[in-house]
């Protein structure tokens, strides 16, 4: 609590026990007959204790012209309260001070949860760095991020955070990038390595050569986007604050024609007025005017929301792109780099007709002296020893004395001597050049064909991996509720149908160049239901216009590119695809909590003014519900940081 | 140009004032409030003394929101 919230809470305990002695005191000295002006009198001090500032307020309110506020109303209905209570002589006062104390009550613990909801998503997004270590030539010297020039060399030891991005120059270490993306995987990094900023050290101490002012640097980025991003409104944010405006005016409206209509119309049929009743109800009225509950809660919903989900490595821009993502009906992706590695790796062995592990070894060391990506998925293969029957203990290695005579035979393939075998390494073409037959391959992919000395050995498959977590993505994008999912890629058609088939996605538009993905998502987006938004997922990488074409543009594993996370509404921070269904359930939780919230605070607001124009609901019953509802509503919104298990 | 201030106000309903207020300042072209984050990012007009037009802006948010403060 800080020290406003402190003298608050003092005053609330100081007027409650005020009141019960004055209570406690009614009730011994009913009998002895003192006049009523010395109980008014009493009951003014426990309500001045607690509503002085409330009847400041007010008064400068109407001086500034600002009549329809809270602190007016309340001053109002309380001063009414009390001026009826007097005119009755029931010189009973403790509504009049309990409506202002409770009306105080929840200001406070509004300010508290506000407070405290406000400091632990700070927290949670705590990345930036204090300070950084900069070499100068007398030494290293502390100084803050915003100092150091780009170029620069700064020391990042274990347990600190990375302040800038930059490349490690000297020193080797783990670093974890857990609040960046949500996963505590460690990532290694040595010299010539590209690092982060907003990562912490984890082991060894590394010099650092800093790529970029600290403004630039992707922890700035990520900060500046979340603190903005509840700037970009959600509809359902502009309407409570249209709500709001047109509300309490409406209600203070209603209060006055309770107040007066009912009395004249009695007074012309010829029966009492009554105005001391109706102008109580009035007053119950007015109670119950204060839309506090709505315009707190609803920015406090978006604000966690938005919070908790980039502590899950999934970066809003917006409220209003939370509110889109939670109606996402159809889902766009791209294919490389986004459900697939976007890596060429060996995928598969194939009618060998010695051991895997062998006929690789022979290929490897063929290919050793060849820089083309296939040459080198092929020696990655081998070496990581995955290929492995068993395993020997023995680290794979390739031995460039193991080979003779490598020959590039007219772009098809190789020839070489491993071992003193002479090996064929290449297409179909190359080995039917040779009398040799290739077995057809019927996966997809890129095939390599081996021979040795002179006899047809198998083949190896090179295509470019689906993700691990590709097919259990798209199964949870399904059971969020998106009716489709499409994939646009550049790639053939036969390799796209391939990938769609094994994760299960609906459609494919195959050989597209980049200007025809936007073509495409421009007739989905002509295709979609009215109500539902249309999502493309990409890596970041030449998409996007698309990116900005789709209603919502998620980029994916965009830790360190800057293009992307300026395209994109959503950045998933690493290429997990299982984290696209994952916002969209953050998205939809968070939605569910606001419409609660509306529903819940105006529906029982609506229900005590009804009730409060019947009489059946007093102004102890008024300020319940108004406190009450925005407690709970407060609470509930707290509910939308919690996105751990979504 | 664009600036973004820091501000300290107690509710929410009254941020939306103090937001009100600062857009209805002459020189300014747009201006958000966020009570979350407790931040004003203002937007000018072409060509204002942003340092005057601010105080005109604190002095119309304290007007329909007394305890209000931007730190400037």
């Amino acid at each position: 609590m800080n020290k406003k919230q402190k003298k608050m809470l003092f005053r609330i305990i100081l007027a409650t026990v005020l009141l019960i002695a004055i209570r406690i005191a009614y009730g011994v000295f009913e009998d002895r007959n003192i006049p009523e002006t010395v109980w008014f009198l009493l009951y003014l001090v426990p309500y001045l204790t607690i509503g002085y500032d409330i009847l400041k307020k007010a008064g400068k309110g109407i001086l500034n012209r600002q009549v329809f506020d809270e602190n007016f109303l309340m001053a109002i209905a309380t001063v009414g309260a009390f001026a009826i209570a007097l005119v009755d002589k029931t010189g009973d006062y403790t509504e009049a001070v309990a409506v202002m104390l409770f009306y105080q009550v929840g200001e406070l613990f509004q300010s508290y949860a506000v407070g405290k909801s406000r400091k632990n998503i700070s927290a949670l997004m705590d990345i930036r760095p204090d300070y950084a270590n900069l070499e100068t030539d007398d030494g290293v010297t502390k100084v803050d991020p915003d100092e150091v020039e780009p170029g620069s060399i700064i020391l990042v030891k274990p347990g600190e955070k990375v302040p800038i991005d930059g490349t490690v120059v000297e020193g080797r270490t783990t670093l974890n990038t857990s609040a960046l993306t949500g996963e505590s995987i460690p990532r290694e990094a040595a010299v010539g390595d590209e690092v982060i900023s907003g990562c912490i050290n984890i082991t060894g101490v590394i010099r650092v050569k800093t790529s970029r002012e600290f403004g630039e640097s992707t922890v700035s980025k990520i900060l500046e986007l979340v603190e903005n991003s509840s700037s970009r409104k959600s509809r359902s944010e502009n309407f409570i604050s249209k709500f709001a405006k047109y509300y309490t005016p409406a209600v203070c409206i209603g209060a006055f024609a309770l107040a007066v209509l009912p009395p004249v119309i009695r007074l012309i049929a010829g029966s009492p007025a009554e105005w001391g009743k109706w102008i109580y109800r009035a007053l119950t009225f007015l109670v119950i005017s204060c839309p506090c509950a709505l315009v707190i809660s609803i920015p406090l919903t978006f604000f966690a929301g938005i919070g908790g989900a980039s502590r899950a490595g999934i970066l809003i821009k917006g409220s209003n792109y939370l509110e889109q993502l939670s109606k996402t009906g159809i889902v766009a992706m791209d294919k490389t780099g986004t459900m697939t590695k976007g890596v060429f790796e060996v995928n598969g062995i194939h009618h060998g007709t010695v051991e895997d592990e062998k006929l690789l070894m022979y290929a490897a060391h063929a290919e050793c002296f060849s820089t083309h990506p296939i040459a080198k998925s092929i020696r990655d293969a081998y070496l990581s020893g995955r290929f492995r029957k068993e395993d020997s203990g023995e680290k794979p290695a390739i031995l460039t004395e193991r080979v003779a005579d490598v020959e590039e035979v007219g772009g098809n393939g190789i020839s070489a001597s491993v071992d003193g075998k002479s090996i064929l390494i290449g297409n179909a073409r190359l080995l039917n050049r040779f009398g040799i037959e290739a077995i057809e391959c019927h996966h997809v992919g890129t095939i390599v064909h081996v021979a040795i000395d002179g006899a047809y050995a198998g083949h190896i498959l090179i295509s470019d991996m689906v993700k691990p977590t590709s097919a259990e993505a798209i199964r949870r994008i399904r059971a969020a509720g998106v009716r489709k999912t499409v994939v646009l890629t550049g790639d053939a058609a036969k390799v796209a149908d391939s990938v769609a088939r094994e994760l299960g996605i609906d459609e494919v538009r195959s050989e597209l160049l980049p200007a025809d993905k936007v073509t495409e998502v421009e007739s989905l987006l002509a295709g979609k239901r009215s109500g539902e938004t249309l999502v493309f997922v990409g890596d970041g990488i030449n998409d996007a216009p698309v990116l900005s074409r789709a209603d919502i543009g998620i980029a994916m594993g965009a830790l360190g590119s800057d293009a992307a996370i300026e395209a994109a509404d959503v950045v998933l921070m690493d290429d997990d695809p299982v984290k696209i269904s994952k916002a969209i359930r953050i998205a939809r939780k968070c939605m569910r909590i606001v419409y609660e919230n509306i529903v819940f605070a105006i529906g029982v607001k609506l229900l005590c003014l009804l009730l409060g124009a019947l009489g059946m609901a007093n102004m102890w019953m008024a300020i319940f519900a108004d406190v009450g509802v925005m407690v709970l509503a407060v609470l509930n919104a707290i509910r939308a940081l919690f996105v751990k298990r979504i | 140009m664009k600036k973004s201030y820091k501000i300290e106000v107690d509710c929410a309903n009254c941020a939306n004032k103090m937001e009100e207020a600062a857009k209805k300042t002459e020189g300014v072209k747009d201006a958000v409030v966020n009570f979350m984050a407790l931040k004003m990012n203002v937007e000018f007009e072409e060509g204002v003394d942003y340092k005057a037009v601010m105080q005109n802006v604190l002095k119309n948010c304290k007007k329909v929101e007394d305890d209000c403060e931007i730190f400037l």
